[in-house]
């Protein structure tokens, strides 16, 4: 029997840099504008406009080059894509051919088959985004909408490093984490701010050769990564074991019918006759500009993770899930200092927060104060951990001061020895077999009494407290 | 000159000529409304000036000589123009070109053949032949054209009037309609050398919105020397060959006993890699059109011609009809030298080539020589048809003035004689950015040289 198969992949991410105007002239990256409002003389095409790169997008393009580990060129150079399309008006792309921005970077990566996986980026370089064709507005026309023609972008070219669809998937999130953590884009990939294609192959475990690739193209959604991924391997994969060759294309997933089919002929790339733009000097960074660019990038995701183990004594897992977004971090990192309890701020990001902002678009309701105040209520025996619970979640929803909240709520647990003395009373004289019965030696008894007590003083009671004022009687 | 009447009334006159591509009616309507709304303070107050098709005006129509781009109005104006109004000139309408400035005669035309203002059989030059004829005939101070491989110098020559090429980078290309952009810059004619340099002056200097124009002040315009001391001009050999036509040799020969008694040194010098010039300039330039002029599909403006049923019918009927067979010819040639396999060998090696060009130049220039003499064109102007079945012939006349655009140079052509009452042009070269000694020189030649008379 030959050896199992293989799968090799290989993304190409399309990221859309996070600038108020566009990469060649000053309209507005905005978006869901009314189609061709945002549009001036360059982003459109006409005769004679000429484009002025955004000095801020290649500062975040650069951003991007050192947060992946990438070497950033002193100088590169922008290169005229050359093809027809109605949604591409000057009838080129300019982007960056043979001497892109950055190279040879790095992408580590958990992969639950194979552990951490060093992915290599292979180049950054920036480009312009086309427009928009609309195949299904008009009954017999396509529309087209240059709002985006122009927004910057930049694409990472990943090498064939990825093992399988799930690695790719994870990748995909890693890349994703990194570049929301340092604020070069939302990497939304239903506004089409992350747009990725992937190339796959297929071969023999043990080959070291790779065989032809497709690539797919046109997985528009987070989710169908995977899946995109996993039917076109199963699709190379069978059509080898029926004798079949793979041809290289381009492959079109569809997402409702979760298949793949090769995009026709007509719409293959042809020859893109790449030269440099030469309306657009070459791009030359200096030393100071590049050091500004690193000195402006936050802490990365893995190094805070590493930072929060040995900082906070959280466990890797733990610090995995808080370091999960800049948000959440800079989240959990307040409320630890704060409430000088790190792995109850974990505990609580965890679970309470991290769920409540699933179902409010992410957003983190309660305050860092305001829940290293209930870590320290619970702490000092104010509130059981029940009834923070409530108090978080009337807090998220409503706002205000967890301690007034606990009060109005009626939750403050009561720390009185003489209240509770006076709940212990009440209950001994209501139960006086189980006395009789505690007292001849049947101590198992104790959380009986306490649960008498709490229902007694409808949970307010301490219960702690309580355990002891009620041995000190039943002693006496 | 700030006649509205007066000036319109000069440009109707030389209707005959095919020059203006303005309708009368809308010339004479438009300058009322500008010379309302000029500045009186402006340098060039109520200075008409015409502007080639191919540069963006908010006035008239800017159809680059093409049917593609056949009653486009653009929305925006270049730069260059821009600056022109504000220094209160006025923009006399458009003039006619050879189809995207692709063009040695202004014969490639979507709107006819413009003739030359002193002989109707021959040709004014081109590709900025409308300008050129208009100032020759004397309708205008100045007009604006483009130059690429020489479209300024070599009708200018034609039409014995004075044509200046900048400093690639001198003026801003914003507006102007690019046919090979690392080439391309904006050129001025006048009807003598300060006429054309106070133009220059008042459209150079930075802009923005160019990458390409450099970060200086405009041009400073020299004062008229008394003599030509202490220049010392160089007389490449590369462009006296046996085969010169003997009346311009005498012309040039004139004027360069002309300079040597101005007090100028003069000084033979070789630039050895001149006779790839053109074959560098004719892989250079239509590669980069061919990218340039992938926008003109139909889609967005310009007409639709009959045919179009789907994308790729529409772009055939539209590029297929649209553009005139000497584009069509340039952008084939184009697409061929970039495509892949073929990149190397074409676009590649005349890159190399540029280089070396533009070395030659600076060792020249390194050595001592501030300046250097040329003919413009090696003949005067020729007879309309005479090179339009033969590509390679037309291509030739610009062998004297492609190498200023390959090395990014300034230049200037001026009149030095004529030959059978045909103006004759002589060139000089400057150094980069150093527009201001090129035309200091031209105007202490232009004082003494017999412009008109015999050579």
């Amino acid at each position: 029997m030959p050896p199992a198969w293989e799968t090799i992949i290989g993304l190409e991410t399309h990221v859309q840099l996070r600038t108020k105007s566009k990469m060649f002239c000053g309209c507005s990256t905005a978006f869901g504008a009314p189609p061709n409002t945002q549009v001036c003389p360059v982003c459109l095409g006409l005769p004679g406009a000429l484009p002025a790169a955004n000095g801020a997008a290649i500062g975040l393009a650069v951003r991007g080059a050192l947060a992946l580990g990438c070497t950033v060129h002193p100088k590169s150079v922008f290169a005229r894509k050359n093809y027809f399309y109605p949604d591409l008006p000057k009838g080129y792309q300019i982007s960056q051919f043979d001497q892109p921005l950055a190279t040879s970077g790095t992408l580590s990566f958990l992969s639950a088959e194979r552990g951490i996986v060093n992915a290599t980026i292979v180049r950054l370089h920036i480009e312009e985004d086309a427009g928009k064709s609309i195949h299904d507005r008009f009954a017999k026309a396509t529309a087209v909408d240059l709002n985006r023609s122009g927004v910057p972008l930049i694409e990472i070219v990943g090498g064939p490093d990825l093992r399988s669809p799930a690695e790719a998937r994870a990748y995909l999130q890693l890349l994703k984490q990194l570049l929301e953590y340092i604020g070069i884009s939302d990497c939304d990939m239903e506004k089409g701010s992350l747009r990725v294609d992937a190339n796959v192959s297929v071969r023999r475990v043990g080959d070291t050769a790779l065989n032809t690739r497709t690539e797919v193209k046109n997985i528009n959604s987070f989710a169908f990564v995977e899946k995109a991924l996993t039917v076109e391997r199963d699709r190379q994969i069978a059509l080898n074991e029926s004798g079949g060759t793979v041809t290289q294309q381009t492959m079109l997933y569809d997402s409702k019918e979760n298949s793949v089919r090769p995009q026709r002929s007509k719409e293959e790339s042809h020859d893109y006759r790449y030269f440099p733009d030469p309306d657009l000097p070459p791009l030359v960074l200096t030393p100071e500009f590049v050091a500004e660019q690193q000195s402006e990038l936050p802490e990365l995701p893995g190094a805070k993770r590493d930072r929060f183990v040995a900082t906070y004594g959280l466990s890797r897992e733990h610090a995995t899930v808080v370091t999960a977004s800049r948000a959440v971090a800079d989240y959990f990192e307040t409320v630890a200092k704060t409430s000088a309890e790190p792995q109850h701020a974990a505990n609580w990001v965890m679970t309470e927060a991290l769920a409540d902002a699933k179902d409010h678009n992410d957003e983190l309701r309660v305050s860092p104060p305001a829940l290293s105040q209930i870590i320290g209520l619970v702490k000092g025996g104010t509130l059981s951990h029940q009834a923070a619970k409530r108090v978080f979640a009337e807090v998220a929803a409503k706002g205000g001061d967890p301690r007034s909240v606990a009060e109005s709520l009626g939750v403050i647990q009561v720390a009185d020895t003489n209240i509770i003395a006076g709940w212990v009373t009440d209950v001994l004289a209501a139960h006086p077999t189980e006395v009789e019965r505690y007292k001849k030696g049947e101590t198992k008894l104790m959380p009986f009494f306490v649960g008498q007590l709490m229902r007694a003083s409808k949970g307010k009671a301490d219960p702690k407290l309580a355990q002891r004022v009620l041995e000190e009687k039943l002693a006496s | 000159m700030s006649d509205a009447k007066a000036v319109a009334d000069r440009l109707v006159k030389a209707k005959r000529l095919n020059a203006l591509l303005t309708p009368p009616k809308e010339l004479r309507k438009s300058l009322n409304t500008q010379i309302a709304a000029a500045r009186p303070t402006g340098v060039l107050y109520g200075m008409p000036v015409a502007v080639k098709d191919n540069i963006c005006t908010l006035e008239f129509t800017t159809t680059c000589g093409s049917r593609i781009l056949e009653g486009y109005r653009s929305p925006y104006e270049a730069t260059a123009v821009a600056k022109l109004k504000a220094a209160g000139a006025l923009i006399a309408g458009k003039t006619n070109c050879d189809e995207f400035a692709m063009g040695s005669s202004t014969e490639h035309s979507a709107y006819g053949r413009v003739l030359h203002p002193l002989d109707k059989a021959r040709v004014p030059g081109g590709s900025s032949g409308g300008s050129a004829a208009l100032v020759g005939a004397g309708a205008l101070p100045a007009a604006l054209g483009s130059e690429t491989g020489g479209s300024v110098r070599q009708p200018a020559a034609f039409c014995g009037v004075v044509g200046i090429k900048p400093t690639y980078g001198r003026v801003s290309r914003y507006g102007l309609v690019a046919f090979g952009s690392s080439l391309d810059q904006i050129g001025v004619f006048g009807r003598s050398v300060h006429d054309a340099a106070r133009v220059l002056s008042v459209i150079s200097g930075r802009d923005p919105r160019d990458s390409t124009c450099e970060d200086r002040d405009p041009l400073r315009l020299p004062t008229v020397p008394e003599s030509l001391q202490g220049f010392v001009v160089g007389l490449p050999k590369e462009y006296f060959p046996p085969e010169l036509d003997p009346a311009v040799r005498r012309a040039c020969d004139r004027a360069i006993r002309m300079m040597k008694e101005l007090g100028a040194a003069v000084r033979e010098v070789s630039l050895p890699h001149t006779p790839y010039a053109v074959p560098t300039y004719y892989v250079i330039a239509p590669a980069e059109a061919s990218s340039n002029l992938a926008r003109y599909d139909g889609v967005r403006y310009g007409p639709r011609f009959n045919g179009a049923t789907d994308l790729r019918s529409l772009y055939r009927s539209t590029r297929g009809q649209g553009f005139g067979p000497e584009v069509r010819r340039r952008i084939l040639v184009g697409t061929y030298v970039l495509s892949s396999g073929y990149y190397d060998a074409y676009y590649r090696r005349a890159q190399q080539m540029r280089a070396l060009i533009a070395q030659d130049f600076r060792n020249v220039f390194d050595r001592g020589v501030d300046l250097l003499f040329t003919p413009t064109v090696p003949s005067p102007a020729f007879k309309a048809g005479e090179k339009l079945a033969d590509p390679i012939a037309m291509y030739m006349s610009d062998i004297f003035t492609v190498t200023a655009n390959l090395a990014g140079l300034p230049a200037i052509s001026l009149p030095i004689g004529r030959v059978k009452g045909l103006p004759i042009g002589g060139q000089l070269i400057g150094q980069a950015f150093l527009e201001d000694e090129m035309i200091e020189a031209a105007y202490a030649l232009e004082r003494v040289v017999p412009a008109t008379d015999e050579a």
